[in-house]
């Protein structure tokens, strides 16, 4: 693979809530990287820990142990206030529940522009004006939407004003947290088109949090499979859904339910035990099993997929 | 089908009042429900598909009214119920529902136990001992490990998937005929979500129930439908066999849910999208409803709204474009590839 810039860089990431008896690992040992310019998926159910390692990379979520780096820059822990701002500027997150994230007594002007406010991004009233105006026009939305209330908007609506608000900071990387699992059929497919849209026009860096893989399939460059804060599998996204190898990924690929009467009801549904797993003697390691594909496993399961790509 | 129809609603019409507003929420919708079978209704929020199952229940809020049409079930019109105390001869007993969000409907307050009881108590007249043992009987029913535990624990004991099941319980609790699912797993993760398809089609077999599933996801529908009607700002547009819906689809609005599905898409070229957004229902609907997003629509669609046209004999749908007299249109290229890709993408 030629040499890509690399935008994120995680390495070791532990991320643990609550302390003492009561502590719990989130997520754990957990190294990737991001490339410039590709949309990099993280997708797992729910409590896997994959919006956390989101939310820490906005330095939302503090880490207790292991790097974050961005442009090779130290972003974790403790930073000077002036990188703090930069981060906060360029990494943006789009967030799941429009009907949530929305201030409900705020007007989108306000809404789209609090980023701008907060740094002093804008020379002046106009100026500001304008940037709003430019964002909603970016994401498909009216400039008069301005002057209006969130719950005047639907659900598609109201998600393409969370994009706005994101876009409006110039960001370089965007976390995308679920975006679209609140959304209804015929609108997922226009936010979709959007951020790709919006990534080959600003060449914007995705990291796309999902639980469902099919959605996940049409738009990301390499995918990484998260199960219990630990990734199980990572490999460019046409190589995981040709050539799953952990059980899991298989699981969860099982799951998806396909639109299709006759193969759905055809398929056979593959239940992954965790327990499938003897780590007591065989240690666990990260392997690179193929050129880009990475798992999770020990020396005789690893022998295994091997096996399993030859056969 | 010679069959009779276990349940049957001809030219149902819902309005709703709102700030002095009529919204017809539900315009002229027939539906036939066929003893043992799975029916999906599928369509965007808001075109319906909640308030129109609602109103078999008696569950439409204050504000709306049934204004026409009739739902015969059992010999009687329950469209002309107005009482609580009718409704109750039904609801939950012959008819019951699994909402969409098991984080909100359940009492968090009370133990689970005791929500499954309630059920038992008011439509069965179980009592005391007798109520505890069925409703430990109905959580082992619905795959709860430890029921005599679980039963004493609360809402918030219980992850989603789980809750969903005991959500199952208190709505399969009095053998109902007809189960209503209302987005059973929109709420839950894929892997939830297909062991809870799972055991929603274990019970349905067990007890002999009847399902209409209300959901926006076309894997569900290709999962548990044997039929499938299409719905779109209040009607039914089409309605077929699964695989009459999903192979030989004519509506255009069919068209539009089908090709948009993300699994069909191609990396690097845009999903096809649905422009526009569906009628507002405040007003009166001219002509056929989706003409104007439809970028293939007939003049005729602007004019007069379509009836029902035969397809085959379960396959009926609600397009100009069927007409002897339309031009030729031909189904979309992605309705006709959907198979192989399909095949491809596994």
């Amino acid at each position: 693979m030629p040499e890509r810039e690399k935008l994120i860089e995680i390495k070791d990431l532990q991320i643990t809530f609550g302390s003492g008896r009561k502590k719990f690992v989130a997520v754990d040992h957990v190294n990737f990287d991001i490339y410039k310019g590709e949309t990099f998926s993280l997708v797992g159910e729910s409590g896997s820990g994959k919006t956390t390692i989101g939310r820490a990379i906005t330095r939302i979520n503090p880490v207790s142990a292991g790097e974050i780096l961005f442009k090779g820059q130290r972003i974790s822990g403790r930073i000077s206030k002036e990188l703090d701002r930069e981060v906060i500027k360029k990494c943006q997150m789009i967030f799941q529940d429009p009907m949530a994230s929305l201030n409900e007594r705020a007007k989108v002007d306000y809404i789209v522009s609090e980023g701008l406010i907060n740094f002093r991004l804008y020379k002046d009233e106009e100026d500001r004006k304008r940037k709003v105006e430019e964002a909603l026009r970016e994401v498909g939305l009216l400039p008069e939407f301005a002057s209006r209330f969130p719950h005047e908007f639907s659900g598609g609506q109201r998600q393409r004003i969370g994009i706005a608000r994101a876009l409006i900071m110039e960001p370089e990387f965007v976390v995308a947290d679920e975006p679209i699992s609140a959304l209804d059929v015929s609108i997922r497919a226009q936010v979709l088109n959007l951020l790709n849209r919006l990534k080959a026009s600003r060449g914007l860096t995705y990291l796309f949090i999902a639980h469902d893989l099919s959605v996940v399939r049409f738009i990301s460059d390499r995918i990484a499979v998260i199960h219990k804060g630990r990734i199980v599998e990572l490999a460019e996204a046409e190589e995981l859904f040709l050539h799953p190898l952990h059980p899991y990924t298989k699981a969860l690929l099982s799951a998806v339910p396909i639109p299709d009467p006759e193969l759905e009801k055809k398929k056979k549904l593959v239940v992954y035990d965790p327990t499938m797993h003897d780590y007591s003697t065989d240690q666990p390691i990260w392997e690179e099993i193929l050129p880009g594909h990475f798992i999770y496993g020990n020396k005789k399961e690893l022998e295994g997929y091997r096996r399993e790509i030859n056969a | 089908m010679g069959k009779q129809p276990l349940l049957s609603a001809k030219d149902i019409e819902i309005q709703f009042s709102l700030r002095g507003n009529i919204l017809k929420a539900i315009r002229k919708c027939s539906l036939d429900l066929y003893e043992g079978e799975t029916l999906a209704i599928v369509g965007e929020s808001g075109s319906g598909k909640s308030v129109f199952t609602k109103s078999f229940l008696g569950m439409l809020d204050a504000n709306g009214s049934i204004t026409g049409g009739s739902i015969m079930y059992e010999g009687v019109d329950i469209a002309k119920y107005k009482t609580e105390k009718e409704w109750l001869t039904i609801r939950g007993k012959k008819i019951s529902m699994v909402m969409q969000d098991p984080m909100t409907s359940l009492n968090p307050l009370k133990k689970i136990g005791k929500q499954i009881e309630e059920s038992l108590t008011l439509n069965q007249g179980l009592r005391g001992e007798a109520a505890k043992k069925e409703a430990i009987e109905m959580l082992k029913k619905v795959g709860i490990p430890d029921p005599e535990r679980r039963a004493n624990q609360y809402p918030h004991e219980f992850s989603g998937g789980m809750r969903q099941r005991v959500v199952i319980a208190i709505a399969v609790a009095c053998r109902p005929q007809i189960l209503i699912c209302d987005e059973p797993t929109t709420a839950l993760d894929v892997t939830i979500q297909a062991q809870i398809l799972d055991l929603i089609r274990a019970l349905q077999k067990e007890l002999n129930m009847t399902v209409i599933y209300i959901t926006h996801d076309l894997g569900v529908v290709a999962n548990v439908a044997d039929r499938v009607a299409v719905m779109y700002a209040g009607q039914i547009v089409e309605y077929g066999t699964v695989n009459e819906i999903f192979y030989n689809a004519w509506h255009p609005y069919t068209w539009a849910l089908l090709s948009s599905l993300p699994q069909l898409g191609v990396k690097g070229e845009d999903l096809p999208t649905i422009d526009g957004t569906p009628p507002n229902l405040f007003f009166e609907v001219k002509g056929d409803a989706f003409a104007p997003r439809n970028r293939q629509a007939l003049a005729i669609d602007f004019e007069e709204e379509p009836p029902y046209f035969e397809v085959s004999e379960t396959h009926r749908a609600k397009t100009w474009y069927l007409d002897p007299r339309a031009p030729r249109i031909e189904q979309p290229d992605s309705i006709k590839r959907l198979r192989e890709q399909m095949a491809k993408a596994r």
